[in-house]
C-alpha cells in the first residue's frame, strides 16, 4: 500500500510530535490575506496545546485573533519581523509576559540556519502542492484558488525545521515542478479550502502616489541615485513599496531610457513596477524573496529570469553569497531618522509597534548606497528627530536621507555629498533638518513608557540592538 | 454664545467645537496626545484669550494638526460661536 502524506490538519499535528513549549513557524507571503496562522493556531488551541512559541516571518492586522490565544496561554512567545494593528497595540500595552523578538528577514534566515531559532514544526501555506509535498506559491491547475508568488521566506523553515507540514488549497498531480519547497523536506500535506486571499497581498502598501509631497520626494531620491556615481550600466537596485519609493522608479526609468543604461538586477520584494522595467528590457533579472502584488506573482510563475530566492540567500549577513552583498542601491522608508542617521521602522512615535524590520537592516548594511526617503513631518509627528524611539538600522549603514526640506548625507560618505552638491542638489546637515522639524511642531513631551520589556530588537548578526518598553495610556 | 464648529477630522486637521461655559474648559482628544497634548491645549487657550473669549467650553478632536491650523480652526469656531468677526474688526 502506498503511504500518503496527505492527512487532516489534526492528524498532521499529531504526526508532527508537537508538544507544549515547542516552536511552530509560518511565512507571511499572503500578507494581509493570510489564513494559515489563524487556522492552525485555532486548531492547536482546540487540541489543548499550551505554551507554544510562534516564529513567523511576519505578522499583520489579520492576525488579531492571536490576542485570544495569547490570553489563554496557547501562545506564550513570538518572534517576527513586524507587528501591526490590534495585536501590535495589545502587545505594546503589555499583553505578553515574554518579549517579542524582532528580526530582519536576513537575520531570521541566519538565525534559523545557525540553529539559534530552532523550529519544531513549520506550517507552510502553498498555492499548489502534490501528494508528496512538492509545493509552490503559484497556480498549477485550473482549480487553483490562490497565488502568492515567491515562497522565499518559507524556504529556511522548509529546510531547517524538524518537521514540515505544507498546507495547500490546491492538491495537484505529482510531480508539481518546478517546486519551491521540495518533497524531501516535507512530512505532511494538508488540504484546506483557502490558504489566503491573494487580493490582499498588495493591500494598502502598494499604489501609485498622487500625493505631491511623495512625488517631490521621489524626484529628489531619483536625482540622488542618478548623481550618486552608482548609476551606470549594470547597476542593481532594490526599492520598498512606499509611494515615494515606487514613484522614484518611474523617474529612474526615464533617465535609464535617456542615457541608454540598463540594470543587471532588481532585488527583494518585487512589484509590478519592477516587472514592467524587466519586461521592457531595462532590468536584466529579478531576484524575488517576496512577490508584492499579483503581477509580480504571475511573472515569477512564467519568467525564467524572474527567480525566487530564500531569505538566507537574499539577505543573510553571514553568507557572503547572499544577494544583498551584490546590491548597489537601495531606497528605503523610515518612521524616524535621527541626527546620527539611525533609523526606526518598527515603533511609532506614540510608542506603539506599527511596522516591520523587513529587509531594512540587511539591505542598508550590505548595499553600496542606502537612501532613506521620508517626509520631515507626518502631520505633527516628526520624522527627523534627535534620537529614534527604537533603533532598528544603525546609522553607520545609512548613507543618504532625502526629505522635502533637503538631503542629508552621512559624514562618513563625503564623496557622495560632493557629487550631489556638484549636481546642484540641496545638501543640508541632518541636525538642521531636526531643528527645522522642531521649529514647526515644538519639542514633544516624553512618551509614557513603562518598565516592562515587550520587545527585543535583534541586529542581523544575532546581537541585541534595542529593547521596546510597554506603553502606558 | 451659541455652539459652533470649525475644522474636520481629516489627518493633519483639528475639529473644534466651542459652546457656552464658565471659564475656559478644554476637552482634547488627540492622536498625538501623549507628546503634544499639553502644547495643543496651550495653543487653544492662548488663541481664545487673544480673541477675548474668557468663558467657553471647547471640545477639540485633533488629528495631528500643526499650531497654525489649530489657531485658524479655533479662531473660526470662536467667530461663529460669538458672532464677532475678528477679521473684519
Amino acid at each position: 500500500m502506498r503511504n500518503t502524506k496527505v492527512v487532516s490538519l489534526e492528524e498532521a499535528i499529531r504526526r508532527s510530535g508537537l508538544k507544549d513549549g515547542m516552536t511552530i513557524s509560518f511565512h507571511h507571503h499572503f500578507r494581509g490575506g493570510d489564513k494559515v496562522v489563524n487556522l492552525v493556531v485555532d486548531k492547536l488551541a482546540q487540541m489543548g496545546f499550551k505554551d507554544l512559541k510562534l516564529a513567523a516571518s511576519s505578522l499583520s492586522d489579520v492576525h488579531k485573533p492571536l490576542i485570544g490565544h495569547i490570553k489563554n496561554g496557547v501562545i506564550t512567545g513570538i518572534s517576527t519581523s513586524g507587528l501591526r494593528g490590534e495585536l501590535a497595540d495589545a502587545i505594546s500595552h503589555g499583553l505578553m509576559k515574554e518579549p517579542v523578538v524582532f528580526r530582519s528577514h536576513g537575520g531570521r534566515g541566519s538565525a534559523i540556519a545557525k540553529g539559534e531559532l530552532k523550529i519544531d514544526v513549520a506550517f507552510l501555506g502553498a498555492s499548489a502542492c502534490d501528494e508528496l509535498g512538492n509545493a509552490c506559491g503559484v497556480p498549477r491547475s485550473e482549480n487553483a484558488k490562490s497565488i502568492c508568488g515567491s515562497l522565499g521566506y518559507a524556504l529556511p523553515d522548509a529546510r531547517y525545521a524538524k518537521h514540515v507540514v505544507v498546507i495547500t488549497d490546491d492538491l495537484v498531480a505529482y510531480p508539481n515542478m518546478p517546486q519551491s519547497i521540495s518533497a524531501a523536506d516535507v512530512e505532511s500535506v494538508v488540504v484546506v479550502d483557502s490558504v489566503g486571499d491573494s487580493s490582499k497581498i498588495a493591500a494598502g502598501a502598494i499604489r501609485d502616489s498622487k500625493n505631491p509631497r511623495d512625488i517631490l520626494l521621489a524626484k529628489q531620491a531619483a536625482k540622488v541615485i542618478i548623481n550618486s556615481g552608482y548609476f551606470e550600466d549594470g547597476f542593481s537596485i532594490q526599492t520598498g513599496t512606499g509611494g515615494a519609493s515606487l514613484a522614484a522608479v518611474k523617474y529612474i526609468r526615464e533617465e535609464m531610457l535617456r542615457r541608454g543604461i540598463k540594470a543587471s538586477f532588481a532585488l527583494g520584494g518585487i512589484t509590478a513596477h519592477m516587472v514592467k522595467l524587466h519586461e521592457e528590457g531595462l532590468i536584466g533579472k529579478l531576484i524575488d524573496v517576496q512577490s508584492f502584488d499579483k503581477v509580480a506573482a504571475e511573472s515569477i510563475a512564467r519568467d525564467p529570469l524572474h527567480q525566487e530566492v530564500s531569505a538566507v540567500e537574499y539577505a543573510s549577513g553571514e553568507h557572503l553569497g547572499s544577494a544583498t552583498h551584490a546590491l548597489d542601491i537601495v531606497i528605503l522608508s523610515a518612521l524616524e531618522v535621527d541626527t546620527d542617521f539611525n533609523v526606526n521602522v518598527l515603533v511609532g512615535s506614540d510608542g506603539i509597534i506599527r511596522g516591520a524590520i523587513g529587509g531594512h537592516q540587511d539591505t542598508a548594511a550590505d548595499s553600496a548606497l542606502s537612501i532613506i526617503v521620508c517626509p520631515l513631518l507626518r502631520g505633527r509627528i516628526p520624522c527627523v528627530v534627535p534620537k529614534v524611539t527604537t533603533l532598528i538600522t544603525p546609522g553607520k549603514s545609512v548613507d543618504v536621507v532625502v526629505t522635502e526640506y533637503g538631503i542629508a548625507v552621512n559624514p562618513a560618505r563625503p564623496e557622495i555629498a560632493e557629487k550631489l552638491i556638484a549636481a546642484g542638489l540641496k545638501v543640508v546637515d541632518i541636525k538642521d533638518l531636526a531643528a527645522k522639524a522642531n521649529s514647526i511642531i515644538g519639542t514633544p513631551d516624553p512618551l509614557p513608557f513603562g518598565d516592562r520589556v515587550v520587545g527585543v530588537v535583534m541586529n542581523r548578526d544575532g546581537s541585541v540592538l534595542d529593547k521596546i518598553y510597554n506603553i502606558r495610556d | 454664545m451659541k455652539e459652533a464648529i470649525a475644522g474636520t477630522l481629516e489627518s493633519g486637521d483639528i475639529m473644534v467645537t466651542i459652546g457656552p461655559g464658565e471659564g475656559l474648559q478644554v476637552d482634547l482628544q488627540s492622536s498625538v496626545a501623549a507628546q503634544f497634548g499639553r502644547q495643543i491645549k496651550a495653543v487653544i487657550t492662548e488663541t481664545l484669550e487673544g480673541l477675548g473669549v474668557k468663558d467657553a467650553h471647547v471640545q477639540a478632536i485633533d488629528k495631528g494638526a500643526l499650531d497654525c491650523t489649530i489657531r485658524a480652526r479655533v479662531t473660526a469656531a470662536a467667530v461663529r460661536a460669538t458672532g464677532k468677526d475678528v477679521w473684519k474688526d
